[in-house]
This record gives structure tokens, C-alpha cells and sequence, in this order.
């Protein structure tokens, strides 16, 4: 039984407390960038929402940045040895923010009814759910069919946001007009939406944790232009810049500002790490030769501390570091053009044209896809690059149009459920952008992943990820790149802004600004 | 012809244009790259086929293409924009939050640079070939010249971040709960620098325009007719030149007119301004297709309906005009 650590928690919680003389008041000003699509979290999981909904809906738990479980709507939980049982105590007394009172029957609704329909990622993990039930008010029970290990990690609020089930059973979730005005349990309400303006939410006086939250108020705002985005936090108009939301080369010039702090974590649950995918199905980059060239053709090292002004890691493996599980027992490829040329010289290599697709997020990708290119035209590779739109992107990932295409995926805290979708052959399905784009077939490594998530012990499942990592490395299904880092700027007053695992996404709960 | 038939007439040949570009519009944007069931589902960093189908049927992309053509073409007899999928609302209300925002600007803009474009014109004309011509046509080129976005971040360095006299970007002063006045007065400050950039090109071509209209009038013979009667200096500019030299102006305006509502994308980007362009830009980006529609139609109209205008304007301006048609 997990009960001892939970209650380890708690107290830790409640001993933290204290220490800190956090004051009332005040209003924080983020940017979102871009603006949201909407802010029904259950409908809409993508980055902006979370940010802005991340404060509106809950989910039972929360993660610290070890990525070990925390209290949210969830006070405490136990799971069986089997690890087929998972029970959930919910805090006593919670109210949806239209005064209706939170209970187990809402979590059963919003995880075995709304998000089965809605949510595609929860769904893979709600194939191993046997059940979902509510023995009491405050009590919720997941009965697992076969022990899935990283289940612990999908109740994060992206993964599961708890939505109201008085609001929508039996309504078409999509055109619900509540959607426009989302109702949750989280320590802020939604006020106003001046659509290409701001999103205003207001402090949720009657929030079950007692004092929180601290701020009256916090404005996202909505700022569409990377160069006005930095100018806005240099005349003070905006307090925080989540990751992301400014070029690079503006970051050293903003984080010198008196008064201006940064950090780079906040970003261990999604740990993005970015690869180019390499077509295993047809050309050059079908051949593991071309694509270990490709790997050592890169310097990655020069790549991190020039495009991306030193921040970020390069990437091991298809496991980032700060995913469970992570193992550096694998092949390292460094920059070694001769070694390259002499694996294109082995496979005979004839100058075949490869297409380069960057990802169009801005200018910063696109001179990573320059780095490469030049790089790979180094040691012989013809390479030229094949620029679009997001929309055409997505287009040509997910149709496999592509030689090499630079990505970005989160994992969500374990290999499976972020990691192994990309490279087992049963994820291999047109029209998604987001499984096995690759084509990598390996049905011994399958097998391994399988086994892998279905084990109850960490220790078995770290030996299992450790051997699994070392293969695949030889394999280069992809050619991994760089553990990404988006360091959140802001004014050094705002204090405990970023203190969990998914950072700035949950993080006003417990932010406040000291005067 | 008389004007009311000269409307109903031009009328009609704009229905049958719209209709056209709508179609047109239709097939363009479908024949481009891309799949707003995808761009949603890439979104979420997660998606599998049963959420992309799921998608695809409430676009109503599962359907053939000619039906859905059909199905739009008829929404727009119907003055139906039809509901925008991405952001969950009607494309009519779209527009209508973002139209203000955005004739504000333009509007503002336009006249700005009418009023100044032809002020400078004219006194550069009576001035010619001295020093504060010289100064005026310079000025003007280099108007001409700027990239717009390249003068939008100057102005916003120059006059919010060094002097600080001006805000950089936004519509209004987020949360400070303005009302009356206060708010009027707040939204001015925030319209300064957007309409000042938007506006510096059209006003450094009116202002060209107007010289060199201007410098050519005032050599034919009636000119000198009215000096020849005694009228004085300004009074022959005002009402003699400048009614003269006005058309090719009126047909400039006209051209920027129709821009109204389509034509700041880049301004309003720059300046978080949260017009229509911006709305346009984004849909287009997500692949909106019923957003995109709505605004390109809206934009089409505004254009055929400002060339109406500018007829109408000659006939006002030049009785000539009407008598010879």
C-alpha cells in the first residue's frame, strides 16, 4: 500500500506552510501565446489551454518536479500490490465554481464518460481500465484489467481533467454552450474573454485549500507578435513570459533586467524532447547506416549553445533525462564527420537528395533546420529544405511526405505513455502527426515495451526501459536532437510561480506577489 | 443614366461577383495543403483515428467536395457564414467582436492619411521647387519607401519603450475598468501609433498624388482665366485647382477604402491590435475554413461596395462624369 507515502506528503505540505509569509492581493499578467482555441479543458488539451484552463479545472493529483504524486482534488490514495487497484480520497467539501457540490460521481463521469469520448491520449491509457467506481461521495476506485505501471502519472490535469458532470451528461460536449464560460474546481473562474485581447480570471473565494490562493486576479494576454511580447515585459506591462513565448536571442537581454528572474524548470512532466524523423521506409534513410551518419554528422553541442543560446541538453536517447526510467547505458554519438563519411561509403551512398521539413514554430526552428543542413552537407549528404506551414506540417508528417522532419513531443513523466508510441509498430496509422511517423518495425523491441508498462515493480521496469534504450540507440529509428528547455521569465516578486512538474500550468494556485 | 439606376445596375454585377469570389474562395482554400481535423488533432500533441474521424464528420469534411460546395454556396444566399469549429462560436459573431476594433483603425488611418496626404500635397504644390517642397516630397518618399512592419517597431521602440509617452500595443488598458470618456481617452492613446503607421504610406502617395495633380491644373487655360478675373491665390487652389486635381486621389482612396477591413493584418499584429486581419491570419493558419470564408466574403464585399462608392464619389465630384454615360 501506497498510504504511508501519500500521508508523507501531506505532512510535508502542511510543514511548508508556514514558512513562507505569502501575502494576499495583487494581479499577475502572463502572455499566451497563441491564443487558445478554447478553454474547455476536456475538449481542448493543447498548450495555450492548458495554461489558461490549468487554473480552472483540476484533476485528482499533482506532480512534484521528481515527478512523484501530490495532493490536488485527491487528499490521499492507495494502490494494491497487484496494481490492479487504484482508490482516491477526495477532499470533503469542494463546490464546482457555479456553487454545485463536487463529488466522486463527477470523476466517474468525467474519466469513464466525457474524456473516453473526447481525450485520445487518455484514452490508450483508459484500454487497461477494467472499471470506474464511487463507493461513496469521496471515494473513487479505478480497477485496473492487467497492471499498468505508469498509470499513476495520468492524473495530471491535462491527462484528466475532472469536468462537471450537472453540465454536461447527456449534451453534445463539442457545441455545449457552456463551453464558452467554463465551469471547475480550480482556485481561479473564468470572468471575461475579449477574443485577440486578454482572458480574465478571478480568484475563487470559496477554493477548499484554506488562503488559496493569494492573487485576486490574473490577465493572459493575448500578444501576437515575438518582438511585442518581449517589449511588453520590458515597460512592465506583462509580469511572466511562460517558455516559449519569445525568440531565443531575446531571452539573455530580458533575463539581465533588474528584477527579472528565470528558470528553466516547470517542465519535467512534459519533458519535450525534439528528433527528426527519418522515413525508415523508403530512400537513403531506410538504410540504419545513413542513418547513424546522420547522427554523428551533427553537432549537436554547437546547435544548443548557439541556437538555442545554451539552454536545453542534448538528447541521449528517446528517453529525456528527466522522464522515469531514463538511461545513459547507450551508444553516444558525438560529432564525428569522418566516422559519418565512412558509414556513407560502407552503404554506398550515391547522392540521393533528402528533404529537410522544420518544424514552423518561428525562426529559431528554422535555423536549426540551416544547422543540420549545413552540417549533413559536410560529409557529403545532399540535403535542401522543404519549408511549409503548420498546417502543411502536419500535413506531410502525418501523409509520410518527408525525408528528415524536425518534431517535438511531451512525455508525460513515462515511457509509455509518451515514448513508446513513436516507435512500436502497432502506433504505424496515416493522418496522425504524433505516433510512429518513423515507420520503425521491430517486433522483439514491441514486445519489450509491452512487457515493460505491464510490470507492477520499478525496479523490473527500470531494468526492462535501460535494455530497451540501449537497442533502440544502435537503431536510430529517429535521429534524436536536444532535450528542450523554454525558460519562464518573470519579475523576481512573483514568488512559488513554478513549483510543480508541469510549472506555470498550475502554478497561480500557489504564486504570489510580495509588495 | 441616372444614379439610382447606375446603383441597381452596378448591384446586381456585384452579386454575381461575389457569388464568383465565393466560390473561387472555396475552391482555393481546398485545394491548399492541409486538414483542420489534423492541425486540431496536432494540437493536442496526441491524437488517434477515431478522434480525427470524430473531427472530420463535424467539419463535415467526410463528405464529396462538390456537396460541399454546394452546402456553402447556399449558406451564403442564405447570408449564413456558418459556425467556426476551432473556436466554437457562430463566424457571424466573430466577426462582429473583431469588426469594430479593426474600422476603428483603418477608418482612423484613412482619414489621417486623406486629410494630411492632401493638405501636404497642396502646400507642397504652392511651394514648388523651394526648400519645404523639397523637404515634404523627401519625407513623403521616405514614407513611401518604409516597410511597414520595420516602421511599426521603430515607432514602437521610439515612442513606448525609449520615451515611454506612447503604449507600444493592445486596444485599451487591460483591467484598469474604464468607462465614458476615461476609456475613450485610453483607447486614443493605444489608436496612435497603429493608425499613425498603417496610415504613413496611403498619406505619403495621396500627397504625391496631389502635387503632381495639382502642378498639372494649375497650367491649363481656365487657371488662368480666373487669374485673369482677380480671384486670389488660395481661392483658385481651393476652387479651381484642387476640384480638378481631386479624381485621381478619389480613385486611390477607393482603393484603399476597400481595404477597410482586410488590410491590417501586419499592423494589427504587430500592435496586438485585435482586428479582423488578425482573426484571418490565424484561421488561415488553422486551416478555419468557415472563418476564413466569412472574412474573405466580408472583405470582398467591402471592396466591391467601396468601388460602388467611388462612382458614386466622381459623379459628386466631376458632374461631367454622369452626363457623359
Amino acid at each position: 500500500m501506497n498510504t504511508l507515502r501519500a500521508t508523507t506528503f501531506l505532512i510535508a505540505a502542511t510543514l511548508a506552510a508556514p514558512l513562507a509569509a505569502q501575502q494576499s492581493g495583487g494581479r499577475l499578467d502572463i502572455v499566451v501565446q497563441p491564443e487558445p482555441p478554447g478553454l474547455m479543458m476536456g475538449l481542448v488539451q493543447n498548450g495555450p489551454t492548458q495554461l489558461v484552463a490549468g487554473d480552472i479545472y483540476e484533476s485528482l493529483l499533482r506532480y512534484n518536479s521528481d515527478l512523484e504524486p501530490q495532493p490536488s482534488l485527491a487528499e490521499s490514495w492507495e494502490i494494491s500490490d497487484d496494481g490492479l487497484t487504484y482508490t482516491f480520497h477526495l477532499h470533503d467539501g469542494v463546490k464546482w465554481h457555479d456553487g454545485e457540490p463536487f463529488t466522486a460521481d463527477d470523476v466517474v463521469f468525467s474519466a469513464d464518460v466525457f474524456l473516453r469520448e473526447t481525450h485520445a491520449r487518455l484514452r490508450a491509457s483508459l484500454a487497461y481500465v477494467e472499471s470506474i467506481t464511487a463507493p461513496d461521495d469521496t471515494t473513487v476506485v479505478f480497477q485496473l484489467k492487467e497492471p499498468f505501471g505508469p498509470f499513476i502519472n495520468a492524473f495530471e490535469t491535462g491527462t484528466m481533467p475532472i469536468v462537471p458532470k450537472h453540465i454536461y451528461e447527456g449534451t453534445d460536449y463539442a457545441t455545449n454552450e457552456m463551453n464558452a464560460t467554463p465551469i471547475g474546481t480550480g482556485p481561479f473562474k473564468f470572468d471575461e474573454w475579449v477574443k485577440g485581447s486578454y482572458i480574465h480570471l478571478v480568484k475563487n473565494e470559496d477554493y477548499y485549500l484554506d488562503g488559496k490562493p493569494y492573487l485576486d486576479e490574473v490577465y493572459y494576454r493575448v500578444i501576437p507578435d515575438a518582438a511585442a511580447r518581449a517589449v511588453a515585459f520590458e515597460t512592465g506591462e506583462v509580469d511572466v513570459l511562460p517558455g516559449g513565448s519569445v525568440e531565443n536571442w531575446d531571452v539573455p537581454r530580458l533575463t539581465e533586467m533588474e528584477g527579472v528572474c528565470s528558470t528553466g524548470a516547470g517542465w519535467e512532466f512534459f519533458a519535450p524532447l525534439s528528433w527528426m524523423w527519418m522515413n525508415n521506409r523508403e530512400g537513403p534513410t531506410s538504410d540504419v547506416r545513413f542513418r547513424q551518419a546522420v547522427m554523428y554528422a551533427m553537432d549537436r553541442d554547437f546547435v544548443k549553445d548557439v541556437v538555442w543560446n545554451g539552454f536545453g541538453k542534448v538528447a541521449t536517447g528517446p528517453v529525456a533525462s528527466s522522464t522515469n526510467y531514463y538511461s545513459d547505458a547507450v551508444t553516444q554519438y558525438d560529432h564525428n564527420p569522418d566516422k559519418a563519411k565512412e558509414l556513407l561509403a560502407e552503404m554506398g551512398y550515391g547522392g540521393e537528395a533528402v528533404r529537410i521539413l522544420p518544424l514552423p514554430y518561428g525562426e529559431t526552428w528554422q535555423r536549426w533546420a540551416e544547422a543540420v543542413r549545413q552540417n549533413l552537407s559536410e560529409v557529403g549528404i545532399n540535403a535542401e529544405i522543404d519549408s511549409t506551414d503548420v498546417a502543411g506540417w502536419n500535413e506531410k508528417t502525418s501523409q509520410w511526405d518527408y525525408d528528415l522532419a524536425f518534431t517535438y513531443l511531451y512525455q508525460y513523466g513515462d515511457p509509455a505513455l509518451g515514448v513508446s508510441r513513436n516507435y512500436v509498430a502497432s502506433q504505424i496509422s496515416k493522418g496522425s502527426p504524433w505516433n510512429n511517423v518513423e515507420g520503425y518495425e521491430n517486433p522483439e523491441l514491441d514486445a519489450k515495451w509491452t512487457a515493460a508498462a505491464g510490470m507492477v515493480s520499478a525496479e523490473d521496469r527500470a531494468a526492462a526501459y535501460a535494455e530497451i534504450q540501449k537497442e533502440i540507440v544502435d537503431d536510430v529509428p529517429v535521429a534524436w536532437l536536444q532535450e528542450l528547455e523554454f525558460p519562464t521569465i518573470y519579475r523576481c516578486n512573483v514568488k512559488d510561480l513554478v513549483t510543480t512538474a508541469i510549472g506555470i500550468n498550475d502554478g497561480p494556485r500557489d504564486a504570489w506577489v510580495e509588495e | 443614366m441616372s444614379i439610382v439606376t447606375v446603383i441597381l445596375s452596378r448591384a446586381f454585377k456585384a452579386f454575381v461577383t461575389l457569388l464568383a469570389i465565393a466560390v473561387l474562395n472555396f475552391c482555393l482554400l481546398h485545394a491548399a495543403p492541409g486538414d483542420p481535423a489534423v492541425v486540431l488533432a496536432g494540437e493536442a500533441g496526441a491524437a488517434d483515428e477515431q478522434m480525427i474521424e470524430q473531427l472530420r464528420e463535424r467539419f463535415g469534411l467526410d463528405q464529396p467536395f462538390h456537396v460541399q460546395l454546394g452546402k456553402y454556396v447556399g449558406s451564403v444566399l442564405t447570408l449564413d457564414l456558418g459556425y467556426s469549429f476551432r473556436q466554437g462560436a457562430p463566424v457571424a459573431q466573430l466577426i462582429a467582436e473583431r469588426l469594430p476594433a479593426t474600422l476603428l483603425l483603418t477608418l482612423t488611418a484613412f482619414v489621417i492619411s486623406l486629410v494630411l496626404g492632401i493638405a501636404f500635397g497642396v502646400a507642397a504644390s504652392a511651394r514648388v521647387g523651394k526648400a519645404s517642397d523639397s523637404l515634404l516630397t523627401t519625407l513623403a518618399l521616405l514614407f513611401y519607401a518604409t516597410p511597414l512592419y520595420w516602421a511599426a517597431l521603430m515607432a514602437v521602440l521610439i515612442f513606448s519603450v525609449w520615451l515611454g509617452w506612447l503604449p507600444g500595443f493592445g486596444y485599451e488598458t487591460v483591467g484598469a475598468g474604464y468607462t465614458g470618456l476615461a476609456r475613450a481617452f485610453d483607447i486614443a492613446k493605444h489608436l496612435v501609433l497603429p493608425a499613425l503607421t498603417l496610415g504613413l504610406f496611403f498619406m505619403a502617395v495621396y500627397m504625391r498624388m496631389t502635387r503632381a495633380s495639382m502642378l498639372e491644373v494649375s497650367q491649363l487655360d481656365f487657371v488662368k482665366t480666373a487669374k485673369a478675373k482677380g480671384l486670389s491665390g488660395p481661392a483658385i487652389r481651393r476652387r479651381h485647382i484642387l476640384r480638378n486635381a481631386i479624381l485621381p486621389v478619389v480613385t486611390l482612396a477607393g482603393l484603399q477604402a476597400g481595404q477597410l477591413v482586410g488590410g491590417a493584418v501586419l499592423t494589427e499584429t504587430v500592435f496586438a491590435w485585435p482586428g479582423i486581419g488578425r482573426l484571418m491570419f490565424e484561421s488561415l493558419a488553422a486551416r478555419d475554413y468557415n472563418t476564413i470564408l466569412g472574412v474573405f466574403l466580408v472583405s470582398a464585399a467591402m471592396v466591391i461596395l467601396f468601388n460602388i462608392v467611388t462612382d458614386i464619389v466622381y459623379r459628386l465630384v466631376d458632374p461631367r462624369i454622369g452626363a457623359k454615360a
